[in-house]
Protein backbone atom coordinates (compact mmCIF):
# COMPACT_ATOMS: atom_id res chain seq x y z
CA UNK A 1 0.00 0.00 0.00
CA UNK A 2 2.54 2.55 1.16
CA UNK A 3 5.35 0.50 -0.33
CA UNK A 4 7.92 2.46 -2.28
CA UNK A 5 7.94 1.68 -6.00
CA UNK A 6 11.36 0.02 -5.97
CA UNK A 7 10.44 -2.18 -3.01
CA UNK A 8 7.30 -3.27 -4.83
CA UNK A 9 9.33 -3.97 -7.93
CA UNK A 10 11.84 -6.10 -6.07
CA UNK A 11 9.19 -7.93 -4.10
CA UNK A 12 7.23 -8.94 -7.19
CA UNK A 13 10.42 -10.14 -8.81
CA UNK A 14 11.08 -12.43 -5.86
CA UNK A 15 10.48 -16.02 -6.81
CA UNK A 16 8.58 -18.48 -4.69
CA UNK A 17 11.29 -20.27 -2.74
CA UNK A 18 9.14 -23.03 -1.25
CA UNK A 19 6.20 -24.21 -3.34
CA UNK A 20 2.96 -24.73 -1.47
CA UNK A 21 3.25 -28.54 -1.41
CA UNK A 22 6.66 -28.29 0.24
CA UNK A 23 5.30 -25.97 2.89
CA UNK A 24 2.27 -28.14 3.65
CA UNK A 25 4.24 -31.38 3.78
CA UNK A 26 6.92 -29.73 5.90
CA UNK A 27 4.48 -28.68 8.62
CA UNK A 28 2.50 -31.92 8.53
CA UNK A 29 5.78 -33.81 8.80
CA UNK A 30 6.82 -31.63 11.73
CA UNK A 31 3.51 -32.38 13.47
CA UNK A 32 3.74 -36.12 12.80
CA UNK A 33 7.39 -36.29 13.87
CA UNK A 34 6.70 -34.47 17.14
CA UNK A 35 3.63 -36.59 17.97
CA UNK A 36 5.56 -39.77 17.21
CA UNK A 37 8.60 -38.69 19.17
CA UNK A 38 6.70 -37.61 22.30
CA UNK A 39 4.50 -40.73 22.31
CA UNK A 40 7.53 -42.87 21.48
CA UNK A 41 9.27 -41.60 24.59
CA UNK A 42 6.39 -42.84 26.72
CA UNK A 43 6.50 -46.23 24.98
CA UNK A 44 10.26 -46.35 25.55
CA UNK A 45 9.75 -45.70 29.27
CA UNK A 46 7.56 -48.81 29.60
CA UNK A 47 10.72 -50.89 29.14
CA UNK A 48 13.84 -48.77 28.60
CA UNK A 49 16.27 -50.15 26.02
CA UNK A 50 19.09 -48.57 27.99
CA UNK A 51 18.67 -49.58 31.63
CA UNK A 52 18.68 -46.55 33.86
CA UNK A 53 17.92 -44.08 31.10
CA UNK A 54 14.31 -42.95 31.41
CA UNK A 55 12.67 -40.01 29.67
CA UNK A 56 10.82 -37.72 32.12
CA UNK A 57 7.14 -38.73 31.78
CA UNK A 58 6.14 -35.07 32.00
CA UNK A 59 7.46 -34.36 28.51
CA UNK A 60 5.86 -37.42 26.90
CA UNK A 61 2.52 -37.81 25.16
CA UNK A 62 -0.25 -40.33 25.83
CA UNK A 63 -0.54 -40.44 29.63
CA UNK A 64 0.19 -44.18 29.81
CA UNK A 65 1.58 -46.91 27.58
CA UNK A 66 -1.79 -47.69 25.94
CA UNK A 67 -2.50 -44.03 25.20
CA UNK A 68 1.01 -43.46 23.86
CA UNK A 69 0.69 -46.48 21.59
CA UNK A 70 -2.59 -45.10 20.22
CA UNK A 71 -0.94 -41.77 19.43
CA UNK A 72 2.10 -43.47 17.93
CA UNK A 73 0.09 -45.76 15.68
CA UNK A 74 -2.23 -42.95 14.57
CA UNK A 75 0.50 -40.40 13.81
CA UNK A 76 2.40 -43.03 11.83
CA UNK A 77 -0.19 -42.79 9.05
CA UNK A 78 0.30 -39.04 8.80
CA UNK A 79 4.08 -39.47 8.76
CA UNK A 80 3.92 -42.26 6.20
CA UNK A 81 1.44 -40.82 3.68
CA UNK A 82 2.77 -37.28 4.01
CA UNK A 83 6.32 -38.55 3.53
CA UNK A 84 5.27 -40.66 0.56
CA UNK A 85 3.59 -37.65 -1.06
CA UNK A 86 6.63 -35.46 -0.34
CA UNK A 87 9.07 -37.92 -1.87
CA UNK A 88 6.87 -38.54 -4.90
CA UNK A 89 6.45 -34.81 -5.57
CA UNK A 90 10.18 -34.27 -5.04
CA UNK A 91 11.01 -36.84 -7.68
CA UNK A 92 8.20 -35.99 -10.14
CA UNK A 93 8.93 -32.25 -10.12
CA UNK A 94 12.70 -32.81 -10.22
CA UNK A 95 13.07 -30.72 -7.06
CA UNK A 96 15.22 -33.31 -5.31
CA UNK A 97 17.79 -33.17 -8.08
CA UNK A 98 17.65 -29.40 -8.43
CA UNK A 99 17.79 -28.52 -4.75
CA UNK A 100 19.94 -31.21 -3.21
CA UNK A 101 22.47 -32.09 -5.89
CA UNK A 102 25.31 -31.95 -6.79
CA UNK A 103 26.66 -32.58 -3.31
CA UNK A 104 30.17 -33.61 -2.31
CA UNK A 105 31.80 -34.27 1.07
CA UNK A 106 34.34 -31.57 0.21
CA UNK A 107 31.58 -29.00 -0.33
CA UNK A 108 29.90 -30.00 2.94
CA UNK A 109 33.16 -29.60 4.90
CA UNK A 110 33.91 -26.29 3.19
CA UNK A 111 30.48 -24.84 3.90
CA UNK A 112 30.51 -26.20 7.43
CA UNK A 113 33.80 -24.38 8.06
CA UNK A 114 32.38 -21.19 6.61
CA UNK A 115 29.20 -21.54 8.66
CA UNK A 116 31.14 -21.99 11.91
CA UNK A 117 33.14 -18.86 11.11
CA UNK A 118 29.91 -17.03 10.46
CA UNK A 119 30.81 -16.45 6.81
CA UNK A 120 28.04 -18.45 5.18
CA UNK A 121 25.55 -16.27 3.36
CA UNK A 122 21.81 -16.88 3.39
CA UNK A 123 21.17 -14.08 0.92
CA UNK A 124 19.50 -16.36 -1.56
CA UNK A 125 17.13 -18.70 0.30
CA UNK A 126 16.23 -20.50 -2.91
CA UNK A 127 19.66 -22.13 -2.96
CA UNK A 128 20.61 -24.48 -0.17
CA UNK A 129 24.26 -24.48 0.88
CA UNK A 130 26.04 -27.83 1.05
CA UNK A 131 25.48 -28.21 4.80
CA UNK A 132 21.76 -27.64 4.35
CA UNK A 133 21.62 -30.10 1.48
CA UNK A 134 23.39 -32.68 3.59
CA UNK A 135 21.24 -32.01 6.66
CA UNK A 136 17.93 -32.27 4.78
CA UNK A 137 18.96 -35.39 2.87
CA UNK A 138 20.20 -36.84 6.13
CA UNK A 139 16.90 -36.25 7.91
CA UNK A 140 14.98 -37.84 5.02
CA UNK A 141 17.17 -40.92 5.30
CA UNK A 142 16.90 -40.91 9.08
CA UNK A 143 13.09 -40.84 8.94
CA UNK A 144 13.23 -43.73 6.45
CA UNK A 145 15.36 -45.70 8.92
CA UNK A 146 12.89 -44.79 11.69
CA UNK A 147 9.98 -46.11 9.63
CA UNK A 148 11.78 -49.31 8.64
CA UNK A 149 13.06 -50.09 12.15
CA UNK A 150 9.61 -49.25 13.53
CA UNK A 151 8.05 -51.63 11.04
CA UNK A 152 10.54 -54.32 12.08
CA UNK A 153 9.52 -53.85 15.73
CA UNK A 154 5.79 -53.70 15.00
CA UNK A 155 5.72 -56.59 12.53
CA UNK A 156 8.81 -58.63 13.32
CA UNK A 157 7.14 -61.87 12.19
CA UNK A 158 5.51 -60.54 9.02
CA UNK A 159 8.69 -58.83 7.70
CA UNK A 160 11.51 -61.33 8.30
CA UNK A 161 13.91 -59.66 5.87
CA UNK A 162 13.48 -56.29 7.56
CA UNK A 163 13.87 -57.93 10.97
CA UNK A 164 17.17 -59.56 9.99
CA UNK A 165 18.33 -56.32 8.34
CA UNK A 166 17.79 -54.56 11.68
CA UNK A 167 19.79 -57.24 13.51
CA UNK A 168 16.76 -59.02 15.01
CA UNK A 169 13.78 -57.82 17.05
CA UNK A 170 15.72 -56.60 20.09
CA UNK A 171 18.34 -54.73 18.06
CA UNK A 172 15.66 -53.09 15.91
CA UNK A 173 14.66 -51.24 19.08
CA UNK A 174 18.24 -49.95 19.44
CA UNK A 175 18.20 -48.81 15.79
CA UNK A 176 14.80 -47.16 16.28
CA UNK A 177 16.00 -45.33 19.39
CA UNK A 178 19.27 -44.21 17.77
CA UNK A 179 17.47 -42.90 14.68
CA UNK A 180 15.06 -41.05 16.99
CA UNK A 181 18.02 -39.47 18.82
CA UNK A 182 19.50 -38.32 15.52
CA UNK A 183 16.15 -36.84 14.52
CA UNK A 184 15.96 -35.03 17.86
CA UNK A 185 19.49 -33.67 17.29
CA UNK A 186 18.49 -32.54 13.79
CA UNK A 187 15.43 -30.72 15.17
CA UNK A 188 17.56 -28.88 17.74
CA UNK A 189 20.11 -27.75 15.13
CA UNK A 190 17.31 -26.92 12.68
CA UNK A 191 15.55 -24.70 15.22
CA UNK A 192 18.80 -22.94 16.17
CA UNK A 193 19.52 -22.24 12.50
CA UNK A 194 15.98 -20.93 11.94
CA UNK A 195 16.37 -18.59 14.90
CA UNK A 196 19.68 -17.35 13.43
CA UNK A 197 18.15 -16.88 9.97
CA UNK A 198 14.49 -16.05 10.67
CA UNK A 199 13.93 -15.35 6.98
CA UNK A 200 14.00 -19.11 6.36
CA UNK A 201 10.96 -19.48 8.61
CA UNK A 202 9.08 -16.98 6.46
CA UNK A 203 9.91 -18.88 3.28
CA UNK A 204 8.48 -22.02 4.87
CA UNK A 205 5.28 -20.21 5.86
CA UNK A 206 4.47 -17.89 2.98
CA UNK A 207 6.73 -19.37 0.32
CA UNK A 208 8.97 -16.33 -0.25
CA UNK B 1 37.00 -15.01 0.46
CA UNK B 2 37.37 -11.37 1.41
CA UNK B 3 36.48 -9.68 -1.89
CA UNK B 4 33.02 -11.24 -1.89
CA UNK B 5 32.15 -10.08 1.58
CA UNK B 6 30.92 -6.50 1.08
CA UNK B 7 28.63 -7.54 -1.73
CA UNK B 8 27.12 -10.31 0.38
CA UNK B 9 26.38 -7.97 3.24
CA UNK B 10 24.60 -5.55 0.96
CA UNK B 11 22.37 -8.30 -0.44
CA UNK B 12 21.44 -9.42 3.06
CA UNK B 13 20.59 -5.89 4.07
CA UNK B 14 18.57 -5.32 0.92
CA UNK B 15 16.39 -8.38 1.44
CA UNK B 16 15.98 -7.46 5.09
CA UNK B 17 14.77 -3.98 4.13
CA UNK B 18 12.25 -5.51 1.77
CA UNK B 19 10.96 -7.81 4.47
CA UNK B 20 10.72 -5.10 7.07
CA UNK B 21 8.93 -2.73 4.69
CA UNK B 22 6.41 -5.35 3.74
CA UNK B 23 5.71 -6.23 7.35
CA UNK B 24 5.33 -2.59 8.30
CA UNK B 25 2.87 -2.14 5.45
CA UNK B 26 0.64 -4.87 6.67
CA UNK B 27 -0.41 -4.52 10.30
CA UNK B 28 -3.04 -7.20 9.83
CA UNK B 29 -0.36 -9.67 8.86
CA UNK B 30 1.61 -8.83 11.98
CA UNK B 31 -1.49 -9.40 14.07
CA UNK B 32 -2.05 -12.73 12.30
CA UNK B 33 1.54 -13.69 13.05
CA UNK B 34 1.04 -12.87 16.68
CA UNK B 35 -2.10 -14.96 16.82
CA UNK B 36 -0.35 -17.92 15.22
CA UNK B 37 2.31 -17.71 17.90
CA UNK B 38 -0.33 -17.54 20.61
CA UNK B 39 -2.21 -20.50 19.15
CA UNK B 40 1.01 -22.48 19.10
CA UNK B 41 1.67 -21.57 22.71
CA UNK B 42 -1.84 -22.61 23.71
CA UNK B 43 -1.47 -25.90 21.91
CA UNK B 44 1.77 -26.53 23.78
CA UNK B 45 0.19 -25.68 27.13
CA UNK B 46 -2.77 -27.91 26.38
CA UNK B 47 -0.38 -30.70 25.43
CA UNK B 48 -0.84 -32.64 28.65
CA UNK B 49 -4.62 -32.65 28.45
CA UNK B 50 -4.92 -33.44 24.72
CA UNK B 51 -5.14 -37.16 25.48
CA UNK B 52 -7.97 -36.66 27.96
CA UNK B 53 -10.22 -34.95 25.47
CA UNK B 54 -13.20 -37.20 24.70
CA UNK B 55 -13.23 -36.53 20.95
CA UNK B 56 -9.49 -37.16 20.67
CA UNK B 57 -9.93 -40.40 22.61
CA UNK B 58 -12.72 -41.50 20.27
CA UNK B 59 -10.63 -40.61 17.23
CA UNK B 60 -7.61 -42.56 18.48
CA UNK B 61 -9.75 -45.61 19.31
CA UNK B 62 -11.17 -45.53 15.79
CA UNK B 63 -7.71 -45.39 14.26
CA UNK B 64 -6.74 -48.32 16.49
CA UNK B 65 -9.68 -50.35 15.12
CA UNK B 66 -8.65 -49.35 11.60
CA UNK B 67 -5.17 -50.63 12.43
CA UNK B 68 -6.77 -53.96 13.41
CA UNK B 69 -8.09 -54.23 9.86
CA UNK B 70 -4.75 -53.28 8.30
CA UNK B 71 -2.96 -55.83 10.48
CA UNK B 72 -5.47 -58.44 9.37
CA UNK B 73 -4.38 -57.72 5.79
CA UNK B 74 -0.70 -57.82 6.68
CA UNK B 75 -1.07 -61.14 8.51
CA UNK B 76 0.20 -63.97 6.34
CA UNK B 77 -1.21 -67.29 7.67
CA UNK B 78 1.79 -69.15 6.25
CA UNK B 79 4.45 -66.87 7.69
CA UNK B 80 6.21 -68.52 10.62
CA UNK B 81 7.71 -66.77 13.62
CA UNK B 82 11.42 -67.56 14.07
CA UNK B 83 12.27 -70.49 16.33
CA UNK B 84 15.28 -70.77 18.60
CA UNK B 85 17.55 -73.33 20.21
CA UNK B 86 17.35 -74.62 23.76
CA UNK B 87 20.47 -72.62 24.64
CA UNK B 88 18.75 -69.37 23.64
CA UNK B 89 15.90 -69.76 26.13
CA UNK B 90 15.67 -66.83 28.56
CA UNK B 91 16.26 -68.07 32.08
CA UNK B 92 14.57 -67.27 34.32
CA UNK B 93 11.65 -66.52 32.04
CA UNK B 94 9.95 -63.31 33.24
CA UNK B 95 6.57 -63.47 34.96
CA UNK B 96 4.09 -60.93 33.65
CA UNK B 97 0.47 -60.20 34.55
CA UNK B 98 -1.73 -57.39 35.84
CA UNK B 99 -1.00 -58.65 39.37
CA UNK B 100 2.07 -59.84 41.30
CA UNK B 101 3.48 -63.35 40.99
CA UNK B 102 2.16 -64.30 44.45
CA UNK B 103 -1.39 -63.53 43.32
CA UNK B 104 -1.31 -65.95 40.38
CA UNK B 105 -4.46 -68.11 40.61
CA UNK B 106 -4.10 -71.67 41.79
CA UNK B 107 -6.37 -73.92 39.74
CA UNK B 108 -7.18 -77.42 40.99
CA UNK B 109 -6.41 -79.73 38.08
CA UNK B 110 -8.22 -82.80 39.46
CA UNK B 111 -11.75 -81.52 38.93
CA UNK B 112 -10.87 -79.05 36.18
CA UNK B 113 -13.22 -78.92 33.17
CA UNK B 114 -12.53 -76.71 30.17
CA UNK B 115 -15.77 -75.21 28.86
CA UNK B 116 -16.37 -74.75 25.15
CA UNK B 117 -19.21 -72.56 23.86
CA UNK B 118 -20.48 -70.41 21.02
CA UNK B 119 -20.31 -71.42 17.37
CA UNK B 120 -19.12 -75.00 17.93
CA UNK B 121 -20.79 -78.35 17.24
CA UNK B 122 -19.67 -80.00 20.46
CA UNK B 123 -19.94 -78.10 23.73
CA UNK B 124 -18.83 -80.99 25.92
CA UNK B 125 -16.35 -80.04 28.64
CA UNK B 126 -12.74 -81.30 28.57
CA UNK B 127 -10.72 -82.81 31.40
CA UNK B 128 -6.98 -82.26 31.50
CA UNK B 129 -6.10 -85.90 30.60
CA UNK B 130 -8.37 -85.59 27.55
CA UNK B 131 -6.54 -82.43 26.50
CA UNK B 132 -3.13 -84.00 27.15
CA UNK B 133 -4.09 -86.83 24.77
CA UNK B 134 -4.41 -84.43 21.82
CA UNK B 135 -1.68 -84.39 19.09
CA UNK B 136 1.57 -82.98 20.51
CA UNK B 137 3.50 -79.94 19.37
CA UNK B 138 6.31 -77.93 20.90
CA UNK B 139 8.02 -74.65 20.09
CA UNK B 140 10.86 -72.42 21.26
CA UNK B 141 9.78 -68.93 20.28
CA UNK B 142 10.12 -65.30 21.24
CA UNK B 143 7.52 -63.77 23.53
CA UNK B 144 7.29 -60.05 22.71
CA UNK B 145 5.72 -57.81 25.31
CA UNK B 146 3.75 -54.70 24.36
CA UNK B 147 6.19 -52.82 26.61
CA UNK B 148 8.99 -53.67 24.21
CA UNK B 149 11.03 -56.33 26.02
CA UNK B 150 11.17 -59.87 24.72
CA UNK B 151 12.08 -63.30 26.08
CA UNK B 152 12.53 -66.71 24.51
CA UNK B 153 10.63 -69.62 25.98
CA UNK B 154 9.71 -73.22 25.26
CA UNK B 155 6.07 -74.22 25.26
CA UNK B 156 4.46 -77.59 24.65
CA UNK B 157 0.87 -78.58 23.95
CA UNK B 158 -1.37 -79.17 20.99
CA UNK B 159 -1.96 -77.15 17.80
CA UNK B 160 -4.97 -74.96 18.57
CA UNK B 161 -6.36 -75.67 15.09
CA UNK B 162 -6.53 -79.38 16.07
CA UNK B 163 -8.55 -78.51 19.14
CA UNK B 164 -10.89 -76.26 17.13
CA UNK B 165 -11.38 -79.08 14.62
CA UNK B 166 -12.30 -81.52 17.38
CA UNK B 167 -14.91 -79.23 18.91
CA UNK B 168 -16.35 -78.60 15.44
CA UNK B 169 -15.68 -74.87 15.58
CA UNK B 170 -17.17 -72.73 12.81
CA UNK B 171 -13.85 -71.56 11.37
CA UNK B 172 -15.63 -69.01 9.21
CA UNK B 173 -16.53 -67.12 12.39
CA UNK B 174 -14.55 -63.98 13.19
CA UNK B 175 -13.37 -64.44 16.75
CA UNK B 176 -12.23 -66.94 19.33
CA UNK B 177 -12.64 -65.71 22.88
CA UNK B 178 -11.14 -66.83 26.20
CA UNK B 179 -12.24 -66.56 29.81
CA UNK B 180 -9.56 -67.09 32.43
CA UNK B 181 -9.34 -68.07 36.10
CA UNK B 182 -7.73 -64.73 36.98
CA UNK B 183 -10.68 -62.76 35.53
CA UNK B 184 -8.57 -62.02 32.48
CA UNK B 185 -10.36 -62.27 29.17
CA UNK B 186 -9.07 -62.01 25.62
CA UNK B 187 -10.06 -62.67 22.03
CA UNK B 188 -8.26 -63.30 18.76
CA UNK B 189 -8.97 -63.34 15.03
CA UNK B 190 -9.75 -66.70 13.39
CA UNK B 191 -6.74 -66.68 10.98
CA UNK B 192 -4.38 -66.40 13.96
CA UNK B 193 -6.33 -69.09 15.84
CA UNK B 194 -5.72 -71.44 12.89
CA UNK B 195 -2.03 -70.50 12.45
CA UNK B 196 0.23 -73.54 12.68
CA UNK B 197 2.30 -72.02 15.50
CA UNK B 198 -0.72 -71.19 17.65
CA UNK B 199 -0.63 -73.79 20.41
CA UNK B 200 -2.84 -74.61 23.35
CA UNK B 201 0.01 -75.28 25.77
CA UNK B 202 0.21 -77.37 28.95
CA UNK B 203 3.97 -77.35 29.55
CA UNK B 204 6.74 -74.80 29.87
CA UNK B 205 10.36 -75.82 29.32
CA UNK B 206 9.38 -79.49 29.44
CA UNK B 207 7.59 -79.22 32.80
CA UNK B 208 3.90 -78.97 33.59
CA UNK B 209 2.90 -75.31 33.20
CA UNK B 210 3.46 -73.78 36.67
CA UNK B 211 0.76 -71.46 38.09
CA UNK B 212 2.85 -68.37 37.34
CA UNK B 213 2.99 -69.23 33.63
CA UNK B 214 -0.70 -70.06 33.34
CA UNK B 215 -1.66 -73.51 34.71
CA UNK B 216 -3.64 -75.39 33.56
CA UNK B 217 -3.21 -73.97 30.05
CA UNK B 218 -2.04 -70.98 28.09
CA UNK B 219 -2.73 -70.13 24.48
CA UNK B 220 0.67 -69.46 22.98
CA UNK B 221 0.88 -67.37 19.78
CA UNK B 222 4.36 -66.27 18.66
CA UNK B 223 2.61 -64.05 16.08
CA UNK B 224 1.02 -61.94 18.80
CA UNK B 225 2.15 -59.69 21.65
CA UNK B 226 2.25 -61.11 25.18
CA UNK B 227 -1.06 -59.67 26.42
CA UNK B 228 -2.90 -61.48 23.60
CA UNK B 229 -1.74 -64.86 25.00
CA UNK B 230 -4.29 -65.80 27.70
CA UNK B 231 -3.24 -67.90 30.69
CA UNK B 232 -5.34 -69.99 33.12
CA UNK B 233 -7.95 -70.58 30.41
CA UNK B 234 -11.29 -71.83 31.79
CA UNK B 235 -13.54 -71.34 28.77
CA UNK B 236 -13.08 -71.03 25.03
CA UNK B 237 -15.84 -69.67 22.78
CA UNK B 238 -16.26 -68.97 19.07
CA UNK B 239 -18.27 -65.92 18.07
CA UNK B 240 -18.94 -63.24 15.49
CA UNK B 241 -19.60 -60.62 18.15
CA UNK B 242 -16.45 -58.66 19.05
CA UNK B 243 -15.49 -59.87 22.54
CA UNK B 244 -12.70 -57.34 23.32
CA UNK B 245 -10.14 -58.13 25.99
CA UNK B 246 -8.90 -57.10 29.44
CA UNK B 247 -6.25 -54.70 28.14
CA UNK B 248 -7.91 -54.07 24.80
CA UNK B 249 -10.94 -52.56 26.55
CA UNK B 250 -8.53 -50.13 28.26
CA UNK B 251 -6.88 -49.01 25.05
CA UNK B 252 -4.39 -51.61 23.86
CA UNK B 253 -4.71 -52.48 20.19
CA UNK B 254 -6.96 -55.52 19.69
CA UNK B 255 -5.07 -57.27 16.87
CA UNK B 256 -1.76 -56.88 18.74
CA UNK B 257 0.12 -58.95 16.18
CA UNK B 258 3.83 -59.12 15.38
Amino acid sequence: MNATPEAARISTSLRTVQPVWVRITHWLNALAAILMMLSGWRIYDASPVFKGFVIPPGITLGGWLGGALQWHFAAMWLLFFNGLFYLTMNIVTGRIKRKFFPLSPRAILHDLGEALKGHLSHADPSNYNAVQKFAYLFVMLDIAVLILSGLAIWKSVQFPLLRELMGGYDFARVVHFSAMSLLAAFIVVHLVMVSLVPRSLLTMIRGR
Amino acid sequence: MKPVKPNRVSVDRESLIIDVRRELDMPSRRLFGKRIVTLGGLAMLAGCSISDDKSVETFLSRVSRLNDTVQGWLFDPNRLAPTYTEAQITRPFPFNAFYGVDDAPVVDGSDFRLKVSGLVQNTKTWTLPELYALPKAEQITRHICVEGWSAIGRWGGTPFSEFLKRVGADTSAKYVGFKCADDYYESIDMPTALHSQTLLTFTFDGQQLPPKYGYPMKLRMPTKLGYKNPKHIMEIFVTNKFPGGYWVDQGYNWFGGS
